[in-house]
This record gives C-alpha cells, structure tokens and sequence, in this order.
C-alpha cells in the first residue's frame, strides 16, 4: 500500500532537542558510578623516544593515588593491534599497542596512567612521574620522511611510506599534449583536527564476578567498538556492554581506537573498579586524530573553449606513525585520487598518492575524509582554467559538469553516479546568489578599492558507504544497520536502532518515518540508541550513512510494523486486512469510515488478550529490519556553493560576506536538518579555509595545541548562510535518502580560495597553501 | 604539597539556595557547580577560557567558571542553567532555540543561552552583526551560528514590539 506522506519532508523540531536546550543533555563527564577512579595520562613529550626509566615513586607517595601503570604493565591485558585493510594494495603497518612497552611515537602519545580516587590527585601525581628517555631521530617532514637517508619510525618496515595508489584512465599523456592549455597549481592543505567541543572521554566498569565489562562510551560507533575492544582485552563480544550517553560532537573524530581509552578499559579490568577518562583540552590536541596534511601538483588541460581534457595529481600526504586502526589513515588520500575528477566529465586522469609515516599525531577520518581536498584541487584548477581560457567561472563548469542525460555515470575514476543534479543545482545557485548581479557590483567595487571576490564550486558527495569501502578489506567495520520496533501496551512505539546521534537529527529523522509510515502522533514515538545491550547490531554514525542506511532500515520495519498492526486488527474485528488502514494512530475501516480498533486496543489485544486470538496465531510485535547498500561503493550526493568575500589587500583579512548552497541529498526527511547540517559543515570548512592548522616544528613539537593558538571559527568570523534543496532520491533504497551531512565542509575550502584568488585576479596573485591566512595572501600579493 | 591541600570556607548563592562548603582553594567555580554541586548543565570545553561553554551568570554577569575560583564566589550570586530553566526568565529564549534547531549536541548551549540573555538584556540596539560580536566568545563547533543568530535575533523583535 502506498505511504500518504504526512510527516517525511516536514521541518519538524528535533523530539529531543529541548532537553539539550534546557541543560538536561548528559554526557560522559556528568555521568558518576559509584566507587569510581580517574585516570590522567602522562604523555611523550618526545615525538620519538625510547623510554629507558620510569620512577613513579613520589608520584605514588601522594595520599589517594591508587595504582600508577605502564606500557610493560599493560601488555598481559591488552593486545597490540595493527591496522590494514586488505582490499586497498598493499599496506606497510606495524602493531601499535595501547601504551608503547618501550618506544613512543609522538608528542603525546600516552606512556604512563596514574590511577587516583579524584582526577585532581590523578593530575597532581601525573606530573611528579620522572621518565627518563633517549631521544629518537624525529621524521617530520613529508619529502624528507620519503628518502633513502631518512630515520625510519618503523625500522622493520623498511620504508616510511605507508601506502601508495596510481590511478591511469585513458591517454592522459596525449590528451594533455593535445590540449590547448595546460594549467599545473601545486596545493597544500594543512594539517588539522577536528575540536569537538566535548573532548574523548570513557568510563570502564568491570564486574570481576560476571566477568562483565559496561563502558559508558563517547563515540559514535559503539557496536563496531565493542567488537574491537573486545577482542584487544580477550574478552567475548557478549560480555561487553557499550553505553552511549550524548555526545558533545563526533565529526569522525570518535570513532577510532585510541590506546588511552584502551587503557582505561584495562585498568579497570587490573583493579576491579570503575575507572573514568576524559582527556582535557591540550591532551586533545595531542591525542585526537589529525586530518589533511597533503601537497598535491596537479595539471589540467583543457581546449580554447574550456573543454577538460585531462587531469593528473601527484599527492604526497602524511600521516602520524601508525596507520589508525581499525579504519586505518589511508583512506583520506584515496578519497582525493578517486574523488578528485568526480564533478566533471573528462576521460583522461591519472593520480598518484603515497602517504607517510610522521613522529606527529596519527591522521584518522575527520569530516569530508578527503572529499574537501578532492573538491579544492579540482574547482582550483577548473578556475584557474576559466582565467587561462579567459571564460567566466561559471560557464566553464557548466561546459564540463556531466550532461543531464548522460546518468548513470561511470566517472573517470571508475566510481559509479547513479543520478545527480548538478547543472540544476548549479543554476538554482547562480540565480539564488544574483550570480551576474555580484559580478556587476564587484566591478563597481573594484573601482572604488573594495576587493570582493567570489567562488563559486560544484561538489560531489560520497555518502551512505557500502561494506566494499571497510569490510571488504577486513576490518571489522559494519555499513549495515538495524531498527527494532516494539508496539507497547499503552499503544506506543518503541525504537531502538544502531544510529547513534550527536545532534544531527538522526531521532528526529527515524522518529518522522516511523510516524509517517504508522500514521501516528510523533509524540507516541520513543528512539533509544546506542546501548549495545538493547540496540540492533549496526554501524552507528558516520561518512553521512545515518538517513541513508539506518532511515532505510526504519522505513523498512515500520512497514512490517504496520503489516502486523493490520493483520491483528483484521483476526480479531474480523474484517478483511485490505479495507483496514492506519488514520491518525487508529486502525479504521475504510468501507464504513469507523475506527475498529486504536493502537492502544491493538498493543492490549497482542500483549495481555491473546485469549483472543486463534490457536495458531502468534503476530510479532518485536520486528526488526536491516539494510545494507550494496550497489555503489558510495551514493553520491551533489552540492554548488557559492561564497562572496571582501579582501583587504593591506591586511590580507577576509570578510566573508554571504555564502550560498543548493544541495540535493534525494529524499529530503525533515529540510531544516538538512539545511543545519549544511550550515554546520561549512563552518567547519571554513575553520579549515581560513584558520585551522596543527603546526608542528621539525623536531614534531606541536607549537599550537591549545584554543588560544589553534583558531576555529567564532559566530563574529563568519556569516549568513542561504540553502536551498533539490531532490534526486536514490535507486538504491525505497526511502531514497542519499547523506547530507559532508558537502558542505567538502565544497566551502574550494569556494574560499576561488573566491580569494577571484580577489587576487587584478594583481596578478593566488593562493593554493590552506589555509589560506593573511600572511600567506599578503606573500602573494608581494607585500612581505 | 599546601598549596594543593589549603581550604577556604564558602558561602555561595546558587540558583536561588545558599551553599555553606569547605573546599580547597584552587578549586574552580566549573567543578564546583558540576561535581561537588552536580549540576551538570554547565559544560566545560576547554578550561583556558576560550570556549566559553562553562559560562554562568555571576552576580548577574556572564562569567567563565573555568577561570573562576570557587572562592571567589563567596558571598555573590550565581545562577547556571538549571536556575535559569527552572525560574523561567529565558524560556522564551529557549522556545527561540527550539523552533529554529539552533542546537545540534547541546554542549555549548546552556552557555550560548546566558550569554544571548545577556546582550538581550542589555538594552542596545541589537542586530545580527551585533549577535555575532556577542556570540563569538562561545564556541559552537556544529551548527555554524546561523540558527542561533535566528533564535536571538527573533526574541530580540519581539521584545522590541513589546516596547
């Protein structure tokens, strides 16, 4: 029967975001079980060093410290791990344990955990432990890290390179040779990290007499943690339990393996006690993962006319000394090698990547996973071709942008594009943003010395991954998820799901499908998630998968729930199920008009009256539903973005003056998420643009590790955003949901520095160093 | 090791209700009202006083806890979150938020909320440049502002048409 869509599509409030707004969010840190301890880290000051000797005398003498371990300690409780995949070529990885027994790796990588009944004690005592250490040669620079005279971070290894792809599609070298123009850039994109405003944090509780481990857990994956942590401390998968309370931002950056948490979980297994971390504000700086760090030359070449012809990119990336486990760090440069083409159709590509092994903190997936690097080079060099070509900006991408006929794509990188909208979105864009009405005023303005620029990108999104992205190459990494429905007694539904949420909508999302599917009031919806004791297994939230996958797998048990509510109904009113409807949360009769039955008789009739019901008649009112995308390695969503900015060319300042964005993520659940999820992802973009770099000496101190010299966007740095939607649902799923949740952080770097470069235009200038900072432009503009 | 074990004798007003401790000296005003207090609405982002997510209200103005000391509060008034709820002085502020999602994980909102009351207490002209000077002392990593601004900027009208 078709679903009378009355809720999907709604900007709806979140049914949960009041309690946020009323202070009544919980999380890790507000969370007490009693008998609890605390754990503080004592960090490698070193980027590489060999720890000859550790006294923890005096720190043990203070009154409350309870227990002060080590590496060597650790070894008995927790297994090392080494991170690979095995579906990506070749993997050079080492093992990496949860604290190192003899050599650390980086400037912060924890050696030593003090163990006290109050974290002050345990903080107080950390800094009296006196290690002494032999200082390592450092590999911090990405060229030098890559020759043969180079100090090698895994000696065993023989080679600091980690991983290495070449992508060769058609005859890159005639085409470029008969092309027009060839325009070769060199970009960089620095290394960051992604500051949830909530840093990691986990309390171990261990039940020596069940042999029980209940973790309450901030990340955004707690049943593929589990596994992981499971097996790391030889324990069943059963006999952990993962609580998730919210989660004060995820951004990817919660959902790796990090030794200190893998620590905690040992300690409270040696003790017998609960033991509680959360990492403060410079540990996360040094133990956080790190994304980005790549220097890409690329070349395009294109005819007179603006015509793409070919495109190569050599990309040197780097990462920290182990490959982040379990999703390891090499996805970020394949994500660029096969991302990088993707907007445009072209039949001429080559990419090189070789990502390696640096003393700095690992890299691991942060929102957009390369997708923003992709999208940077690529609108960098269809813009630098437009001014080569002499043709304006937009047009250019509008000559290049796959026909609206040509879907499905198969793009040069051989990914697969079921349907997209770009030259709609990108028209929608220009007449949105007045494009002719900006480029008019911005020639008025230049004449007056204001220098505006603007940007103007076209992005492609890879949402939604299958199981060939992870789980294909082994890891233990799920693409599927789950939603379990319960009808209660009092006529109510119950929700569990694998989706995790930090506050992009995921309750809401799965709340207004169920609604729409069942008929019924959202407020007769209750969503649970992330207990592993109570949810169905799934992947949890990441790489914008939550409305695509677990969304599906909602509308799918929803629809079995509605099925079963019918099917009750119909035994005992003795009607045929095919006049039977569900209208406003009750069961009616569509013939008559009467209602034969409310939820509420319904959820009564299943759970105490089954006296009622024939012999051999047992409905199922616990039903679950799974869903897995299996057809693309990823569903590809698209975005055209636009940004107009004023430059100051004394100061090198940018002025952010409006930013525009028409996104099409298919079906649209609830537009007000969708457009929030936009808003947020530019403005985190916008952090990488203009502001955020993790900057490291050559000996791989971190220099900048803390808020006040690592700069994120504050509400007075940026400004209004304006978005509108378009909707190209998937064929990939019933729901059609496509995720929504990267294009922004993934088109905005590009668009700023086209827009900067767009200002720089009348000097001659440009910017290809992210991010792009005032002393970078005045450089430029050759003023210092 | 006096320092670290030197105590002071407190008396503070916390939402509305005398508090009497014994605490140590160095101990801050966020990890008193979380966890000798546990009111858990005030957050703590960074304790560097850059996030602004541990702000309360200190005798009426909007003040870091972080950098706070407890003992610096005694004899004042404080009020956080859960005063502010309860009392309802911000609901409308906070039916503002609701209406607009201008919170995605709610970390920096309690402190986005006192903040916001502040500048619409204030009595200036208020528009949306206004709100993002205001703002930029609180960090919020996910929703990009602009729902926020929307929400401050609503109540601020609408207080203006109640004028």
């Amino acid at each position: 029967m078709a679903v009378n869509r009355k809720v999907i599509g709604q900007s709806l409030p979140r049914p949960n975001v009041m309690s946020f707004i009323k202070g009544h969010g919980k999380y890790l840190d507000d969370i007490i079980v009693p008998g609890m301890l605390h754990v503080c880290y004592v960090r490698s000051p070193y980027a590489h060093a060999k720890i000859i000797e550790i006294n923890a005398d005096d720190a043990l003498a203070i009154e409350g410290v309870v227990k002060i371990v080590n590496g060597k300690d650790l070894l008995e409780y927790c297994k090392p791990w080494t991170a690979g995949l095995t579906n990506l070529g070749e993997m050079r990885s080492a093992p990496q344990h949860a604290m190192p027994p003899e050599i650390a790796r980086w400037q912060g990588e924890a050696v030593v955990a003090v163990i006290a009944e109050t974290k002050a004690i345990a903080e107080d005592a950390a800094e009296l432990v006196e290690i002494d250490w032999e200082e390592l040669n450092p590999v911090t620079d990405l060229q030098k890290a890559t020759e043969n005279d180079s100090a090698l971070i895994h000696p065993e290894l023989e080679s600091n390179v980690a991983w290495s792809i070449d992508i060769d599609a058609g005859e890159v070298d005639s085409a470029l040779e008969n092309s027009d123009i060839v325009v070769e850039k060199v970009f960089e994109v620095g290394r960051q990290t992604g500051v949830t405003l909530e840093p990691r944090g986990m309390i171990a509780d261990y039940d020596r007499g069940k042999s029980y481990l209940t973790l309450h857990h901030a990340t955004q994956v707690p049943h593929i943690q589990r596994y992981i942590i499971a097996r790391q401390l030889g324990l069943s998968e059963s006999s952990v339990r993962i609580i998730c309370p919210e989660l004060g931002g995820g951004f990817g950056l919660k959902l790796h393996v990090y030794g200190d948490e893998l620590t905690t979980c040992a300690l409270s297994m040696m003790l017998g006690r609960p033991v509680k971390f959360v990492a403060d504000r410079l540990e996360s700086f040094l133990s956080d993962i790190h994304a980005r760090g790549h220097r890409i030359s690329a070349k395009v070449g294109v005819n007179k006319d603006g015509q793409i012809q070919a495109m190569t990119l050599d990309n040197l990336a780097g990462c920290g000394p182990y490959l982040i486990h379990p999703r390891t760090s090499v996805i970020e440069p394949l994500l660029v090698a096969i991302c990088t083409p993707l907007a445009y159709n072209l039949q001429h590509y080559r990419a090189k990547a070789t990502l390696v092994y640096q003393n700095k903190v690992p890299t691991g997936q942060y929102r957009g996973v390369g997708m923003p690097i992709a999208s940077l080079v690529a609108e960098g060099l269809v813009d630098a071709a437009a001014l080569a070509c002499g043709i304006d900006k937009v047009e250019i991408r509008k000559r290049n942008l796959h026909a609206v006929d040509a879907y499905p794509v198969t793009a040069v990188s051989g990914e697969f594009l079921e349907g997209l909208s770009q030259v709609a979105s990108l028209e929608k864009l220009t007449s949105m943003m007045d494009y002719k009405g900006l480029r008019a005023e911005q020639k008025t303005m230049r004449d007056k010395g204001i220098h505006r620029g603007i940007g103007v990108v076209t992005v492609v999104e890879g949402t939604a991954p299958s199981p060939a992205l992870y789980a294909a190459g082994g890891a233990p990494i799920s693409s599927r998820d789950a939603c379990t429905l319960r009808l209660e007694a009092d006529g109510e539904i119950s929700c569990t799901t694998g989706l995790t949420d930090q506050g992009q909508g995921g309750v809401a999302i799965v709340t207004q499908i169920i609604a729409d599917t069942l008929d019924l009031s959202m407020d007769a919806i209750r969503v649970s998630m992330g207990d592993t004791a109570t949810t169905p297994f799934g992947g949890g939230t990441w790489a914008s998968r939550g409305t695509a996958i677990a969304g599906e797998a909602t509308l799918r048990a929803a629809k079995a729930m509605r099925a079963s509510i019918l099917e009750v109904t119909s035994m005992i009113s003795e009607q045929p199920v095919d006049i039977l409807d569900l209208v406003n949360g009750e069961i009616v009769n569509l013939e008559t008009g009467e209602t034969q039955m409310s939820m509420q008789d319904v959820g009564q009739a299943i759970h105490f009256k089954t006296h009622q019901f024939p012999e051999d008649f047992e409905p199922e009112m616990i039903i679950t539903r799974h869903y897995s995308q299996r057809e693309q390695l990823m569903v590809y969503a698209n975005c055209a973005l636009g940004v107009s900015l004023d430059l100051d060319i004394n100061t090198g300042l940018v002025t952010l003056k409006k930013i525009w964005a028409v996104d099409d993520c298919g079906r649209i659940i609830n537009a007000k998420l969708v457009t929030e999820q936009l808003r947020g992802g530019i403005v985190q973009g916008i952090g990488s643009a203009l502001f955020e770099e993790c900057l490291y000496d050559e000996d791989g101190q971190l220099l900048n590790g803390n808020l006040i010299e690592y700069l994120v966007p504050m509400a007075g740095d940026v400004c209004d955003i304006e978005c509108a939607h378009i909707e190209t649902p998937t064929k990939a799923s019933e729901l059609g949901a496509k995720g929504c949740g990267e294009a922004g952080i993934i088109g905005v770097c590009g668009a700023i520095m086209n827009a900067i470069n767009d200002a720089l235009e009348p000097f001659n200038a440009s910017v290809t160093s992210q991010p792009f900072t005032p002393a970078k432009i005045l450089r430029a503009l050759g003023k210092v | 090791m006096s320092e670290l074990t030197q105590t002071v004798d407190v008396c503070i007003t916390l939402n509305g209700h005398s508090i009497k401790a014994t605490i140590p000296a160095r101990e801050n005003l966020a990890d008193f009202i979380r966890h000798r207090i546990g009111l858990m609405g005030t957050n703590v982002g960074c304790e560097q006083g850059i996030c602004g997510a541990c702000t309360i209200r200190l005798n009426g103005d909007s003040v870091r806890s972080c950098l706070t000391l407890a003992a610096q509060a005694n004899g004042h008034t404080v009020e956080t979150i859960e005063g502010l709820t309860d009392s309802g002085e911000i609901s409308q502020l906070q039916e503002a938020f609701h209406r607009n999602n201008a919170a995605q994980c709610g970390y920096c909102t309690p402190a986005m909320l006192i903040t916001a009351t502040e500048l619409l207490n204030s009595k200036t002209e208020i528009s949306r440049d206004k709100i993002r000077e205001y703002l930029s002392g609180n960090l919020c990593r996910c929703t990009g502002y602009h729902a926020i601004i929307d929400a401050v900027e609503e109540v601020a009208e609408a207080q203006n048409n109640g004028r």
